[in-house]
């Protein structure tokens, strides 16, 4: 990007200043397990709802999909609907309260040991922490990759040292501090992030015409449409692909619905709702997340769309192709550095790796507390081990490592689509299980251990043998069974979440009416309500108890 | 509406705004609400020792 790199390295310096000032502070009140791993359970609600939307929305949320939408159109904003209400508004009211009661009750501080006590099941536990410890450091190269590139592009620095510099940075931190040094990094980089997106929306759309001006040359752009497009169902930039065509395929089933749902299932921003000291905090939590959600995905797509008119308006092309080889992820920054000045062009840059050092900070902490906290120390150590957070902390070192090392072998191709790989396998894998652990009573031990089984593992199999966006690069199927796929006709079209999810839930419900339901006592314990000022005494008591009852 | 014809957009694009809108008001309304919701359960919690 052509901006004066001077300047730029000394925005960086005062921004990694801040964040390690701000890290310090978190780093400072963390003296115990709960804090290292918890945030010490008395999180500001803003802090919590900014560090949530920061982890949540990553820099390809910004840049990837705003792209996306500037390719596909603005069908893309009943995702930020989502988003916003099923991502913020039934996350912090309907799963947050229970959720933050449910982890006080069991003494639970990571997400699989919320859902290995809430079910006696060892099992339950070991197996989450190895998804996440397996799968999330794909999903976290993704970001790192991105990190590094942007690096690459903006201070010209070389690829491999500006990825090892980011990791380390943010390692620092994550290892150092803990959660709540995490959160409070999250929420200072969130803030800024809303300055960038804020100054985004109101200068395009001054620079476009106004918002219902900016709109209609859009709309009027209907027949640029490029034919390849059109021939999948494109009908123009402010209409939605018609029903049952591929782009509509592509758009409501892996975007609306994989994203968009799939976040409710997110280990690392669920265990953020155990933050925070009582339910009232999460009620005000959605005051500020609901909002910093519009601001970073609602600007990014509306924004991503009208590119195109900006692009038509100076160069009478449209957005796809004032990118080379019409990468769409290409498309945002170009616009960035074409329509905007050269030092909101800086601080945006600041912006997206906030994004990206939010989201990989959360990644870090939650992989590395399942692998050496769940896995490690709760599952072979059969919890003997007393130095928790030092376990943890070489937990997460080791899964730092294992991510950058993945961002290093596997093809652009997979990495590419690990934001979508992990979100499905999580709602297939965790969802329903969640959703009957805080909400039905009836779900049995070995329902929930079936619907675990059964929704990850007929998730992995879909995306290596069926849908065509990662079976055709994986090439398993090829070798297998020499064909791409193992359907045909839309199948491969149809997004894993779609078929695993419900085969999970299934699972669930009849398994669990098929076997004994937990004792009525221990029920009675998890699905007690707490005053939110009796939580510290009883914390102590409810976790020794539950300790005991654990891996039965 | 907003200079997009089709309904299905501009109202994705309106629910989007709206939903952001009401998670504010909802939030508002809790913040301003809370020390009245906290003087509450103290108070039931208070009745419930005593009566054991």
């Amino acid at each position: 990007m052509a901006v004066s790199i001077s300047i730029l390295i000394l925005f960086l310096i005062v921004y990694l200043g801040a964040t390690f000032y701000v890290a310090y502070l978190g780093y400072r009140k963390n003296s115990q397990t709960e804090g290292y791993m918890l945030a010490g359970r008395g999180v500001h609600p803003a802090v919590m709802a900014l560090s949530y939307g920061a982890a949540f929305i990553s820099t390809s949320a910004i840049i990837g999909f705003g792209g996306m939408a500037a390719s596909l159109g603005m069908g893309l904003l009943w995702l930020v609907f989502m988003n916003i209400f099923f991502g913020i508004f039934i996350a912090f009211v309907v799963f947050g309260p229970r959720t933050r009661r449910m982890g006080l009750n069991l003494g639970a501080i990571t997400y699989p040991e919320f859902i290995g006590k809430r079910f006696q099941s060892k099992f339950i536990q070991a197996f989450s922490g190895l998804l996440i410890g397996v799968f999330m450091p794909l999903y976290a190269s993704s970001v790192i990759i991105g990190a590094g590139r942007f690096l690459e592009t903006t201070l010209g620095l070389n690829y491999n040292i500006a990825l090892i510099i980011f990791t380390i940075i943010i390692a620092s931190y994550v290892i150092k501090g803990g959660l709540l040094s995490v959160m409070y990094v999250d929420a200072m980089q969130a803030v800024l992030m809303l300055f960038g997106m804020g100054f985004l929306l109101i200068y395009t759309y001054s620079m476009l015409g106004g918002v219902t001006g900016a709109h209609q040359a859009l709309t009027d752009m209907a027949n640029l449409v490029p034919p390849a497009l059109a021939a999948q169902g494109h009908q123009g930039w402010t209409s939605m692909p018609s029903f049952g065509s591929p782009i509509w395929w592509t758009m409501v089933s892996t975007i609306i619905m994989g994203v968009g749902i799939g976040v409710l299932a997110q280990p690392q921003l669920a265990v953020r709702f155990m933050t925070v000291k009582d339910d009232r905090s999460l009620k005000r939590a959605v005051a500020v997340g609901g909002p910093f959600l519009l601001m970073m995905v609602g600007v990014a797509y509306a924004i991503g769309a009208l590119s195109n008119v900006y692009f038509y308006k100076t160069m009478g092309i449209i957005s796809l192709q004032a990118v080379p080889d019409g990468n769409t992820d290409l498309i945002m920054p170009a616009f960035l550095n074409h329509a905007m000045p050269e030092m909101f062009v800086m601080l945006f840059m600041l912006c997206l790796l906030s994004a990206a050092m939010s989201t990989a900070a959360a990644q870090f902490h939650t992989m590395g507390t399942a692998i050496g906290y769940d896995v490690y120390q709760q599952t072979i150590m059969k919890g003997k081990s007393k130095a928790t957070v030092h376990v943890t902390k070489i937990g997460i070192a080791f899964t730092i490592l294992a991510a950058v090392i993945l961002a290093y072998i596997l093809p652009g191709s997979i990495i590419a689509r690990a934001t979508a790989m992990f979100m499905g396998l999580c709602t297939s894998a965790f969802l329903p299980l969640f959703i009957g652990a805080l909400f039905w009573k009836r779900t049995t031990k070995a329902g929930a251990t079936a619907s675990l089984v059964i929704g990850s593992l007929s998730s992995l199999f879909w995306l290596v043998f069926v849908h065509a966006k990662e079976a055709v690069p994986l090439k398993i199927c090829m070798a297998i069974f020499g064909k791409e796929t193992l359907l045909a006709g839309t199948w491969p079209l149809v997004d894993p979440i779609l078929i695993a999810t419900p085969l999970s839930l299934i699972a669930l419900v009849a398994v669990s009416l098929m076997t004994p339901q937990l004792s009525p006592e221990f029920l009675k314990k998890v699905f007690r309500f707490r005053f939110e000022d009796e939580d510290e005494e009883n914390s102590e008591k409810v976790s020794s108890n539950a300790t005991d009852s654990a891996g039965v | 509406m907003f200079g997009i014809d089709d309904p299905f957009i501009w109202l994705a694009y309106l629910a989007s705004i709206l939903s952001a809108l009401g998670c504010l008001v909802y939030g508002a309304y809790h913040w301003r609400g809370g020390d009245e919701e906290q003087t509450v359960k103290s108070s039931v919690k208070k009745k419930v020792t005593q009566d054991q």
